[in-house]
């Protein structure tokens, strides 16, 4: 293995007004090599990976790439300098062409107008010699997603990078998508060119990394190769302790075992399923069918779990049933209540409560006060025809804030100041903390610290304890192991399995979730 | 314990915030405007506090001047709250100068058909309806094709402007004139009193009872918008049309009638000078009102109590034009409100920044302290 | 009338529509909201009077026309990209300014409340037909080929390819190292040349400045803007269109078809039209006004 060094990050420190990104974050990666960046979300991996690229200048800390200090640059030096950057968010240019978005910002031109004919040649070329393929001439708004992200990478690959950074690429591919990308990546580094592939997916790690750097917290806290470490090492240094969710045998199988017998006897009991969907079919923004004929049911007091990779029809599930989203076929019924003609309003009125998963977008109204988030979705329950009732308002707020623990506990205090993890309390106690009787949770953890995990985990489980039918979606593999009853994988907007949450752990989950078994 | 502490952190305080955020932006504004109007000032050759002397002498200094500045903020409330109202939701109302025209054209032309004998409340109610349903009529065009077809409402309501004002005045003209003049014959009945009629001193000014019609429509804005659930939710489409819709709120159906409601507010306006000034309609009237309520709303934080405040302001400096336009070009003030629209528009992102990155920083604190204990 | 004297009328009222809505066309393909047209053509068409007047040449004229566009220019430039302020507002308040200094310095210079004493225009020697006489103005020609050079600048060169990124995905843009404030203020200022051009137009073919004079082409030219989709061709056959429809209501005067009213109101209720999607949907640039 070569031993020059490509990148060596030293103690970088990146700080957004109060808020600190990263803090001693370290990082070291051989030419030649693929180096997975790992940790979990909001680890402060992409935010390091900006600083490297030139987006964001380090508060504090060093860099050097290919041995010379570039502390400090900018996006042009980086690309100047051979390193590029596909983001998770691709940045690119819908009406543009493909060769367009490619040539952007470099040019090959005739005279003053850009030398068209030259420019698709290129891309052309490129696209054949590293294993691209797109059309050079499509609109990158007719592509589809796996083809989109190809362009990215050609754009990189086209400004000479030698150092590829990778910012969770395949949080929106397919299987075979992804082992396409994986032999581009592999070919790219047999040519010398070094990769970095930021990351949260162990299977992905294993299978395609040359060295590991892990970071939890905004730090990088172990480097190791992958030939000589296992998934639970890696996992256990990116929750900073031995993984007491699924990943491990002991608790989670104890829990979900009780679980299990709870259930059986509460099933017996129950006459009606809290939640049951047939055959729904659901478009997505681009008109396609993204979730088609699907069927199940949550029971009460049972918390049905999704996994899956990201993107396979999850958030349309989601909004379908909360109302957010036409359905083309197909029924939702909340125990005898169909859904049919009713709109989101009557739907939470009806019994359902949804922690979505984006609190920025959708859960909170970041400019309104606590109190008022606090009653988001129920404001016709809090006025009269006087107006809104202001002290049932602020007694709501007292309560809540206090039952839920959220800080600081001003009523007044806009939702935007509150860090991440009492904002999602925000959401968690207007949701949970009110009568309803079927719980959609998306993402309930997302970008939130581990205390606030471990309170927000308690109040599912003790929602589900009382006889609501929760049903739960999480990227978070362990987070859906440690809650669930059951667990439905899901893959291309169906469940391709369901099985209880005792018979399963995360290596056997894996094939289905990326949709090898079936 | 947690939560017994509350912090007294001076920056995290709502109370201070609100009130930062509230005038902070319009005193650097009118700052500014002071200055650049002392400059134009001495391009003239006169030395501005001779003009900055005249022009209050000319309004809040005498009774006629302060009774013609109550008139022309009567008119300025409305489209303010007509601009304010519409963009607490999201939506720019560009449209009210036209919306405010036709408001005044439903007014004066019912008042022109209702028998002479028709009671005078009567008569003021029925005709304050038809100013407002004309203004909302206009205002509902652009509603509905931006909530129907995502049209973008600031270029319709631009649009319709022109449209509106050219049938106003192909009705005016080839229809229903008093021969010679470009005015609708007048109202029989339903006129507003002036207040020089109850108070002696405003003899000869314009100002009349509409503008107690225009204070009670803040006072209903401000219960509306901060006291009601379709306030709440009005203002939820605007900061977070994504969440509102997650709240349950039917965005595009507040688009619409807060586009309505906007339209209403702007041909309220209308009453002022047909019922309160002239007695009818007259091509031409709103003059640039409508556009000045961007002003107004803007310098009034959108919050319909400084609309009245700003209202006096912007019509202090329209009837000061006049009061100094012996010694400087009345369109001294002109210039000196686009320099507050300017200077406010400016101001505020950077000003909101500033606050947001002082709470934010406060509430980390108060976080902290509220954990330590 | 004549055919040949209906297309040299309808090319005069077109020019200032085509200058303009070129400007208009550049301002919002990279991102910034054409609000000011109106406001920029009016200082432009005072620049040219004080130019000309004082040069005693129309050249002047256009020099003291580009020289008050871009003050007006810059003061949009600091506020929407330094301070990020609304577009829209920016927009409205620039028209304000533009009527209100206008009116302040008619006053300052000419010490009048309505127009300039004459200046001089272009080709005011040229014997023989009037129409044609109009044509040795250069800024006619400027008119005549600014759409179509435009078209050539967004479609064929880097500096167009990075604008329309620009004006579509900023974030992009930036991502490759296309610097993104910069580039949006050569659009601009490209953009407030030729809107005051447009102004100069005006006020050098009438040899004076009056109050007011420019009567809302600007909004004429963004309409055409919109209604043209923003490809500068299709804006160009607006422009042309809308002004076609003027010149036959002038010439038609005498018949009283329909009243001049509703002439007036056909490019906006043309654009209003489009947007709402009834023939085509009019999809402004994805940037556009966007301040984050």
């Amino acid at each position: 293995m070569s031993t020059t060094v490509a990148v060596r990050m030293t103690n970088i420190a990146k700080l957004f007004g109060a808020v600190v990104a990263n803090r001693d974050a370290s990082l070291e990666v051989a030419q030649g090599e693929i180096h997975a960046l790992v940790g979990e979300n909001g680890a402060g991996k992409s935010t390091l990976m900006r600083v490297l690229s030139g987006m964001y200048a380090p508060d504090g800390g060093t860099i050097e790439v290919n041995g010379r200090d570039v502390t400090g640059w900018k996006t042009t030096d980086a690309i100047a300098a051979g390193v590029g950057m596909v983001h998770q968010h691709f940045m690119l240019v819908n009406t543009l062409t493909v060769a367009e978005n490619v040539v952007l910002g470099q040019e090959p031109s005739s005279g003053m107008t850009i030398d068209m004919a030259r420019s698709i040649a290129n891309v052309r070329a490129l696209s054949a010699t590293c294993g691209l393929l797109v059309d050079p001439n499509a609109r990158v708004a007719d592509l589809s997603v796996g083809e989109a992200q190809r362009v990215e990478i050609l754009k990189a690959l086209y400004r000479g990078a030698k150092i590829l950074i990778l910012d969770e690429p395949t949080a929106v591919l397919s299987p075979p998508e992804v082992r396409e990308l994986w032999q581009v990546l592999r070919a790219l580094r047999d040519d010398g060119g070094t990769v970095i592939l930021i990351t949260h997916k162990l299977d992905e790690v294993i299978d395609v990394s040359d060295t590991i750097t892990v970071m939890r917290g905004g730090r990088t806290v172990a480097r190791m190769a992958t030939a000589d470490t296992t998934p639970r090492d890696i996992a256990k240094a990116m929750v900073g302790r031995e993984v007491a969710l699924a990943l491990d045998a002991s608790p989670g199988i104890q829990v979900t075992g009780e679980n299990r017998a709870r259930r059986a006897d509460a099933s017996s009991k129950a006459l009606r399923d809290a939640l049951s969907v047939r055959g729904l079919t659901v478009r997505g923004d681009r008109g396609t069918v993204v979730i088609s004929d699907l069927s199940f049911s949550v029971a009460p007091g049972e918390v049905l779990g999704i996994a899956g990779v990201e993107g396979n029809g999850q958030t349309e599930l989601l909004e379908a049933i909360a109302g957010l989203r036409k359905t083309e076929h197909g029924l939702i019924m909340l125990e005898d209540t169909s859904f049919d003609l009713l709109d989101v309003r009557e739907r939470a009125d009806a019994g359902l409560s949804h922690v979505p998963e984006d609190r920025h977008r959708r859960g909170l109204v970041l400019d309104y006060s606590i109190a008022d988030n606090l009653i988001l979705g129920r404001q016709h329950h809090f006025s009269s025809r006087r107006g809104l009732d202001r002290a049932r308002i602020d007694a709501n707020a007292s309560a809540q804030i206090a039952a839920f623990d959220i800080r600081p506990p001003m009523p007044e205090l806009a939702a935007r100041a509150l860090s991440g993890g009492n904002q999602q309390k925000i959401v968690i106690a207007r949701e949970i903390g009110r009568e309803f009787r079927v719980l959609l949770a998306a993402q309930p953890t997302r970008g939130v610290d581990v205390g606030a995990i471990e309170f927000i985990h308690a109040q599912i489980r003790a929602a589900r304890d009382a006889g609501k039918g929760i049903l739960l979606v999480s990227a978070d593999l362990p987070e859906v192991l440690a809650l669930s009853d059951r667990i439905a994988v899901m893959y291309g907007g169906r469940f391709v399995t369901v099985l209880p949450a005792a018979e399963c752990d995360a290596e056997m989950l894996g094939p289905f979730m990326t949709g090898a078994a079936a | 314990m947690s939560g017994a502490s509350v912090p007294s952190a001076g920056s995290a305080n709502p109370l201070m915030q609100r009130f930062l955020s509230a005038f902070l932006a319009p005193i650097v504004a009118l700052a500014i405007a002071a200055v650049i109007g002392d400059l134009l000032i001495l391009t003239f050759g006169e030395a501005p506090a001779t003009v900055f002397r005249l022009l209050y002498e000319g309004t809040w200094g005498n009774p006629y001047g302060f009774g013609q500045v109550l008139y022309k903020a009567t008119t300025l409330t409305c489209t303010g709250l007509a601009f304010a109202m519409a963009g607490r939701a999201g939506l720019f109302n560009v449209g009210a100068e036209s919306q405010l025209a036709m408001g005044g054209f439903a007014a004066g032309v019912l008042g022109m058909f209702l028998p002479a004998s028709t009671p005078g409340v009567l008569a003021t109610v029925l005709c304050l309806a038809a100013a407002m349903c004309a203004g909302a009529t206009v205002a509902a065009v652009p509603g509905v094709l931006r909530a129907k077809f995502g049209a973008s409402e600031v270029i319709v309501t631009i649009m319709l402007n022109f449209v509106v004002l050219a049938l106003l005045n192909w009705l005016v003209a080839a229809k229903i004139h008093v021969p010679e003049t470009l005015h609708t014959p007048p109202i029989l009945s339903g006129g507003v009193a002036r207040l020089s009629a109850s108070l002696p001193a405003f003899h000869g000014s314009a100002a009349n009872w509409t503008l107690l019609i225009a204070i009670a429509a803040a006072l209903v804005c401000t219960w509306y918008l901060f006291r009601t659930r379709s306030g709440y939710e009005l203002r939820a489409v605007g900061l977070q049309p994504d969440a509102a819709e997650y709240g349950g709120v039917r965005v595009s159906r507040v688009l619409f009638t807060t586009m309505c409601l906007s339209g209403a507010l702007a041909g309220l306006g209308g009453m002022n000078f047909v019922l309160g000034y002239k007695g009818y309609y007259e091509e031409g009237f709103a003059g640039g009102a409508g556009f000045l309520g961007i002003a107004v709303a803007l310098v009034g934080r959108n919050h319909p109590l400084g609309i009245l405040l700003a209202a006096l302001l912007f019509a202090t400096l329209s009837q000061g034009g006049l009061a100094v336009n012996a010694l400087v070009p009345k369109q001294l003030t002109d210039i000196l409100t686009a320099v507050v629209i300017l200077a406010v528009a400016t101001a505020v992102p950077e000003v909101q920044k500033q606050l947001r990155a002082a709470v934010a920083s406060a509430a980390t604190l108060a976080t902290r302290k509220s954990s330590a204990t | 009338m004549s055919a040949l004297s209906f297309v040299l009328q309808t090319i005069r009222i077109a020019i200032p529509y085509l200058l303009a809505a070129a400007g208009g066309v550049m301002s919002e393909r990279v991102g910034i909201i054409a609000l000011g047209l109106e406001g920029l053509m009016l200082s432009g068409a005072f620049g040219a009077a004080l130019g000309s007047y004082y040069g005693h040449s129309a050249w002047f004229g256009l020099l003291g026309a580009l020289a008050a566009g871009l003050v007006l220019t810059s003061v949009l430039a600091v506020a929407t990209l330094r301070f990020r302020a609304n577009q829209v507002v920016v927009g409205v308040a620039l028209n304000l300014l533009a009527v209100g200094a206008t009116r302040f310095f008619l006053r300052l210079v000419f010490d009048s409340a309505s127009n300039s004493p004459r200046v001089a225009g272009f080709g005011g020697d040229v014997s023989g037909n009037a129409m044609l006489a109009s044509f040795a103005n250069p800024v006619v020609w400027i008119g005549i080929v600014a759409l179509p050079a435009l078209s050539w600048l967004l479609y064929r060169t880097p500096f167009g390819l990075r604008a329309r990124a620009v004006g579509e995905k900023p974030e992009a843009a930036a991502s490759l190292g296309v610097a993104v404030v910069p580039l949006r203020l050569k659009g601009l200022l490209i953009a407030g040349s030729l809107a005051s051009f447009g102004g100069a137009y005006l006020a050098l073919d009438q040899h004076q400045f009056s109050d007011s004079m420019t009567a809302g082409r600007g909004f004429i030219a963004l309409a055409a803007v919109i209604f043209g989709r923003w490809e500068p061709m299709r804006v160009a056959v607006a422009c042309i269109l809308f002004a076609g429809a003027e010149t036959l209501q002038i010439q038609l005067q005498g018949a009283q078809l329909i009243p001049s009213q509703f002439v007036e109101m056909i490019p906006y209720v043309l654009t209003i039209i489009a947007l709402a999607g009834v023939v085509g949907r009019s999809v402004a640039p994805a940037a556009l006004g966007k301040t984050e």
